[in-house]
């Protein structure tokens, strides 16, 4: 797996001013009725990329993915895929192949009749169709369940069938509505290697619709966060938590702390930044806010110090009481509550069995954390 | 709940089905009376039985019946599906609820209203009675529990397998054909068999529509039964009621069966 692991950490096309983007949606409008699914959207996706669109229901990805499916057409713009206009093309006809939420596995087939069902269609040769069959139930792993119905196998089971489906004819996009939306978390957290390790066997291109942020997070090369039918960003999973570009989506992908204020003082990218109640952030890179301008301060809570006595050194030293505490196992969670009343919530991994620093309830404690650990949001 | 047997429960049970089949188990009875008095028991014989094939006049009505009744299923079930198809799947025309309002108003129609104004549209298009004004109203008043059954089945049709086969390259008439017509089909026949059980015990819209040539076995033991009860028209209702009963007893079976055999692959699967 070593191989398929460089090819992964190398490719960022996105980054190459001269790679073609495979899929593009160009200005995409989609409406029903009074309702604006899709709002002016411009996105691309690039051969071979496992992209995510990740959002709340509603936000229009599912939309978005039925769009390049065939089976809603938009109301302005234009989808491109491999610099082929798609506009008018029927989903028969389209070289993209879905695997749906419900797997929508044809009930009175088998396992092998449904995964050989699109093959059929494009009037494949009958011995060349066994052949593919037998390959993709490899692939999945289900050669002894070949000849059972969908009602007789389980949900994990269906879910491979559905995807040895979609991927048998090959196509040159793979689309997935929640794909493991319905399995339960421990098979999912399986599942979601699985469909890594079988993007990069195929080579294929990968669009999948999720509301789960982990999820988008564990398979993805990039994710676009999408949020009343518009791109709120496009990015890396790393980027995306750590660099977020607005508040939504600082506020929609994992847990942070948002410290609402003015940028008081620049310095070069070093700012202090003045919040509510007398509290000075100082930060070494404010980005492009100028002094003045009303911003937020984000920071993760894992990149939270809490400590019952006050550290000696530290570019931001806040004294607060301890208001709440969650212990997980792997680590716990502190909610501290500063001075001017705003909580702040702070995690730490628990390395060891035993809390050297041991924090109770009410206890009086510090948080500390470096000039670089937090983002300067202006949106 | 209690569940044990008391003797309301006993009472109740055999009081019930008493006043349901009570009337069917004394026409099975004397449909075996030796004596021609239909109300007095003469003894056992099977001689009306034979005697009820050698009556050309019943087998003739018999005959019109199963005729009518294969033909206007098979024609209702075909429309039915066809308007519960179009009821289901274009949602957005004007005057949907309308329109699925008036399918169902056949099913609450008085049989005499729809026999009469069947009446009276065939006489104004000057067609003819007989055999085809019969299995033409035999369809129209059947259509609709056909669409009403399978109308019912669509509602809960997942269509994202006809999304689903269209991804994969099936056009939509081979889609339908090969996917959406398979799923549906246990309803389609379901429906089938109700428009040829409602064809063939209809009296009321045949004797409105029917003519010279075309008459129904119900018709034929009503007519007959004016003229008085013979031992040989029980014999005729006893074999009725035989053919439904082992009609449906079989369907419940199969049923059964296969409700047992999918709950135990079901669990089979989540084992495994």
């Amino acid at each position: 797996m070593k191989s398929l692991g460089n090819i992964r950490r190398d490719f960022a096309p996105w980054n190459q001013p001269d790679a073609k983007p495979y899929i593009q949606f160009k200005n995409i409008t989609k409406r029903f009725g009074d309702f604006t699914a899709v709002n002016n959207l411009s996105l691309s996706i690039y051969e071979r990329e496992f992209f995510a669109l990740l959002g709340a229901s509603g936000c229009g990805k599912s939309t978005l993915l039925r769009m390049l499916a065939g089976f809603e057409e938009p109301t302005e713009g234009q989808i491109l895929l491999d610099g082929q206009d798609l506009r008018g093309i029927p989903p028969y006809r389209r070289p993209v192949n879905m695997m749906f939420q419900s797997y929508a596995l044809f009930p009175h087939m088998t396992v092998e009749q449904n995964i050989a069902f699109g093959l059929k269609q494009d009037g494949m040769p009958k011995a060349e169709i066994e052949q593919r069959v037998a390959d993709m139930l490899k692939l999945v792993k289900l050669g002894q369940f070949a000849k059972r119905k969908p009602h007789q196998l389980s949900g994990g089971q269906r879910q491979r069938v559905a995807l040895a489906r979609a991927v048998a004819k090959r196509p040159k996009v793979l689309l997935l509505d929640e794909p493991l939306g319905a399995l339960d978390k421990k098979l999912r957290e399986e599942t979601q290697f699985e469909l890594m390790d079988l993007q990069q066997t195929l080579g294929l291109t990968f669009v999948v619709v999720t509301h789960d942020q982990e999820e988008a997070m564990t398979m993805a090369d990039r994710i676009a966060i999408l949020d009343k039918g518009e791109v709120m960003q496009v990015a890396t999973p790393a980027e995306v938590y750590e660099a977020p570009g607005s508040r939504f989506v600082a506020d929609f992908v994992g847990n942070i702390n948002m410290f609402e204020g003015k940028v008081a003082d620049r310095n070069g990218a070093a700012a202090t930044i003045a919040g509510a109640n007398g509290l000075t952030i100082r930060t070494a890179n404010a980005g492009d806010a100028a002094a003045g301008t009303e911003v937020a301060f984000a920071i993760r809570p894992e990149k939270i110090k809490v400590s019952s006595k006050k550290p000696e050194s530290g570019d931001n030293v806040m004294e607060g009481e301890i208001y709440d505490i969650a212990y997980l196992g792997d680590m716990t969670i502190f909610h501290v509550q500063l001075g001017n009343g705003q909580v702040v919530k702070a995690s730490s991994l628990n390395a060891t069995r035993a809390t050297e620093d041991p924090l109770s309830w009410d206890d009086k404690a510090w948080i500390s954390f470096r000039n670089d650990a937090g983002v300067v949001l202006t949106r | 709940m209690n569940s044990s047997w008391s003797r309301f429960n006993i009472t109740a049970i055999v009081l019930g089905f008493a006043f349901l089949y009570l009337p069917i188990v004394l026409l099975v009875i004397f449909s075996f009376n030796e004596s021609k008095l239909v109300t007095v028991w003469g003894g056992f014989s099977t001689k009306w039985y034979v005697s009820l094939f050698h009556n050309q006049g019943l087998m003739d009505a018999a005959w019109v019946t199963i005729r009518v009744g294969l033909i206007s299923a098979t024609l209702a079930t075909i429309l039915g599906t066809l308007a519960a198809l179009a009821l289901t799947r274009y949602t957005r025309f004007r005057g949907r609820v309308l329109f699925s309002g008036m399918v169902f108003a056949p099913l609450v129609m008085p049989e005499v209203i729809t026999g009469l104004s069947l009446l009276l549209l065939f006489v104004a298009v000057g067609l003819d009675r007989g055999f085809v004004t019969l299995t033409l109203a035999h369809i129209t008043f059947s259509m609709c529990f056909v669409a009403v059954v399978v109308q019912s089945r669509l509602v809960t049709f997942d269509r994202s397998l006809e999304e689903a086969a269209m991804d994969l390259g099936a056009p939509p008439v081979k889609t339908f054909f090969q996917i959406t017509l398979p799923v549906i089909l246990p309803a389609i026949i379901s429906g089938w068999m109700l428009a040829f059980t409602l064809s063939i015990d209809d009296l009321v819209i045949s004797s409105f529509t029917s003519g010279p040539g075309a008459t129904t076995l119900p018709m034929k033991i009503y007519s007959q039964v004016r003229l008085g009860v013979t031992p040989e028209i029980n014999a005729a209702c006893t074999i009725l009621i035989g053919i439904v009963a082992v009609g449906v007893i079989a369907a419940s079976l199969v049923n059964k069966q296969r409700e047992v055999q999918r709950l135990r692959d079901e669990q089979a699967a989540q084992r495994g």
